[in-house]
């Protein structure tokens, strides 16, 4: 867990009282929608279709069991007791209203919460791999950088009105987990060939209207530049950037016209200029940082207890899920555990306030206080001792979130879509609780391998369809909601954008478009363990078109 | 801002004029006497572009009660019921199409 100290709470106390009287004026008609709208959107609030949305940050993805607990409490004093987990380590409640709004804010407040930089033209929550701190490749916790740079883009009064939002995200992991190459900036902690760590700085990322892959524009950065070298690409950014056409303002549009090269060597010069200033990180200040982050005090176990084993002995069920979602820890006799938010026929990334509410007792009990979030919607226990899997298991199992699909074709990443969110063309939740009900047999889902179906209902792409190796975009026609299929996509370190598999498909034939997608693979895989991802890698779309639209 | 009476506004068919509730974001729909309501039965009824700016100019005056109202198209069943016209406000008029999570 991180320790924040005095300056966060104050700052978290002020917004609070401030937006209190915001609310406050907006009510009585002191200040119309559109003087109100900017500052209702500074502190995470939106309108939606049926009432006001909240999203509140989960910096790095770390939450302690506390917060949890206040999460339980807000979705079920203020909410209509549940929350959704986005895809940028954000809890969103759908149902606030806005003259609770500040109490709840408060009570956020309270365990050091708060929705500031959620939405908006500014830097928003930095985000990192869910297994940060506990994951067996990674070189170091990559939340550290994180935290560095939330203290650094709080509230920036240079960046705070960017022509954009802007993304950044950081995996220090061999594998990355963070989708790193979709993001504004993307930060690659690795050691060079001397053995130092630093960061690849990768640019120009993002999905939305047009997606492109992150581009590298400095190999490798020593860490005492961090900040300085973020503030120049800011700095670039905030003074090319377009202003006058909102589908041309984003970064990843700057970056594509002037070309990578070009935009790194505005960087190196605005770098220049400030490296050796005062954003030059000091190795004291980021051991203080560092110790702020506290780890379990870890017994001396050994892998592999005879509990696990008689565990896995004993029950099929425990074993499938053991293989499934429970993955090796840094520390021997340790396990990190995914908790997936993905049950057959439930919204992704959906979870109640008693599901909450037990999680954080679980985290007590089994995972030293703390809760992670990742951005494919599930959740992370990240220090379970291996011997008390199988309990563990059992108390997942009975608050419904041991369904054992984690990285399977069930495992599915969807935005709000049609049914809360007021950009949306089409619905996105059903179509993932159908699909999840069509893939049901999760003998079938291992069969298949990873694979992952990400779903968004219009070309904003919260949901992020164009990494999915499947990817579905809701268009609308005419007034109905179609579907647009790409495969190949993906959102780790090889990162591509999916390729479009043919024309839209209504509604109705979604599902059945998919299963036709996984029926091409099963013919045209090489091999049992030929990936979905390797096969279309190997083999393009067209076969997969050829099969999928012979019968349309 | 434009204000809505120079807002270009075409028409296929009848119209109403809906907004988010000021406190709580609920949907509600401008009726003749110039109020609000959430029953989409006692929504003021457009059929002219006209009429249409008319209903929109007032609501848009009234931002105390209401949020961003806009103009939006209505079906009618064969017993004269209004309907809302689309499937965007179809589901702002009942509700999300999934079981909520929490209920
Ligand atoms: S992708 Fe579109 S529909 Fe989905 S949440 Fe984002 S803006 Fe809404």
């Amino acid at each position: 867990m991180y320790l924040y100290d005095d300056f966060d709470k104050t700052l978290v106390d002020e917004r609070v009282n401030e937006f209190r009287d915001q609310v406050k004026r907006r009510l009585s008609g002191e200040l119309t929608e559109e003087e109100f709208k900017s500052l209702r959107l500074m502190n995470g609030v939106y309108l939606q279709l049926h009432a006001y949305m909240l999203r509140i940050a989960i910096p790095y993805g770390t939450l302690s069991s506390e917060q949890m607990r206040m999460l339980a409490h807000v979705a079920r004093r203020y909410d209509r007791n549940y929350g959704h987990f986005t895809t940028r380590q954000n809890i969103q409640f759908n149902w606030i209203k806005l003259d609770e709004l500040p109490d709840a804010m408060a009570d956020l407040a309270s365990v050091k919460m708060h929705a500031m930089q959620t939405s908006g033209n500014c830097i928003r929550n930095i985000t990192t791999d869910q297994w940060a701190g506990v994951a067996p490749d990674e070189i170091e916790d990559a939340r550290v950088w994180g935290e560095i740079l939330r203290q650094w883009s709080t509230l920036h009064p240079e960046f705070s009105f960017l022509p954009r939002k802007f993304k950044i995200a950081i995996t220090a992991a061999s594998h990355d987990r963070a989708a790193v190459k979709v993001h504004d900036i993307g930060l690659r902690l690795h050691k060079n060939g001397a053995g130092e760590a630093g960061f690849e700085v990768m640019v120009g990322g993002g999905l939305g209207r047009t997606a492109f892959i992150g581009k590298t524009i400095r190999p490798f950065l020593p860490k005492r530049d961090l900040l300085s070298y973020v503030e120049a690409i800011l700095r670039v950014y905030n003074q090319f950037g377009r202003r006058d056409n909102i589908y041309k303002a984003r970064i990843k549009i700057l970056v594509h016209e002037i070309g990578a090269e070009a935009f790194g060597r505005e960087v190196e010069a605005e770098w220049e200029k400030i490296k050796d200033g005062a954003l030059a990180l000091d190795p004291k200040a980021i051991a203080e940082i560092a110790s702020r982050f506290r780890y379990p005090d870890y017994e001396r176990l050994a892998d592999e207890p005879a509990e696990l084993k008689a565990g896995l002995a004993a029950d099929a069920r425990f074993d499938t899920w053991f293989k499934n979602s429970v993955w090796r820890h840094k520390v021997p006799g340790y396990a990190i555990v995914t908790l997936s938010l993905k049950p057959e026929g439930g919204p992704p990334g959906d979870a109640t306030a008693e599901q909450m509410d037990a999680i954080a007792d679980l985290a007590d009990r089994y995972s030293a206080n703390e809760i992670r979030v990742g951005h494919e919607q599930n959740l992370v226990l990240p220090h379970v001792r291996q011997r008390d899997l199988p309990e563990l298991w059992r108390a997942l199992d009975s608050i419904g979130v041991a369904t054992p699909n984690v990285n399977l074709v069930s495992d599915i990443i969807s935005c709000p879509g049609l049914d809360y969110c007021a950009l949306a063309n089409t619905r996105s939740i059903p179509v993932a609780q159908e699909l999840t009900r069509r893939f049901r047999d999760l003998d079938l889902a291992r069969g298949l391998g990873r694979l992952h179906i990400n779903i968004s209902g219009c070309i904003n792409a919260c949901g992020h369809h164009h990494v999915g190796h499947i990817g579905i975009l809701g268009v609308e026609k005419n007034g109905e909601e179609y579907f647009q299929l790409t495969i190949g996509g993906r959102a780790d370190e090889k990162a591509e954008v999916g390729a479009l598999l043919g024309p839209a498909v209504p509604y109705d034939d979604v599902v059945d478009t998919v299963e036709d997608i996984v029926a091409a693979y099963l013919e045209l895989r090489e091999r049992p363990d030929e990936l979905f991802i390797d096969t279309v890698k190997r083999i393009g779309v067209e076969p997969f078109q050829e099969r999928v639209y012979a019968t349309r | 801002m434009t204000s809505p009476l120079q807002q270009k506004l075409k028409i296929n068919g009848p119209v109403m004029v809906t907004a988010n509730r000021l406190g709580d974001g609920a949907v509600i729909y401008r009726t003749a006497a110039g109020e609000w309501t959430t029953e989409i039965a006692a929504a003021a009824i457009a059929t002219t572009a006209d009429h249409a700016k008319t209903l929109l100019a007032a609501a848009t005056a009234d931002y105390v009660r209401a949020v961003d109202p806009y103009v939006a198209p209505v079906e009618f069943t064969a017993d004269r019921r209004v309907l809302p016209g689309n499937l965007r406000e179809k589901i702002r008029f009942a509700g999300p199409t999934i079981a909520l999570p929490g209920a």
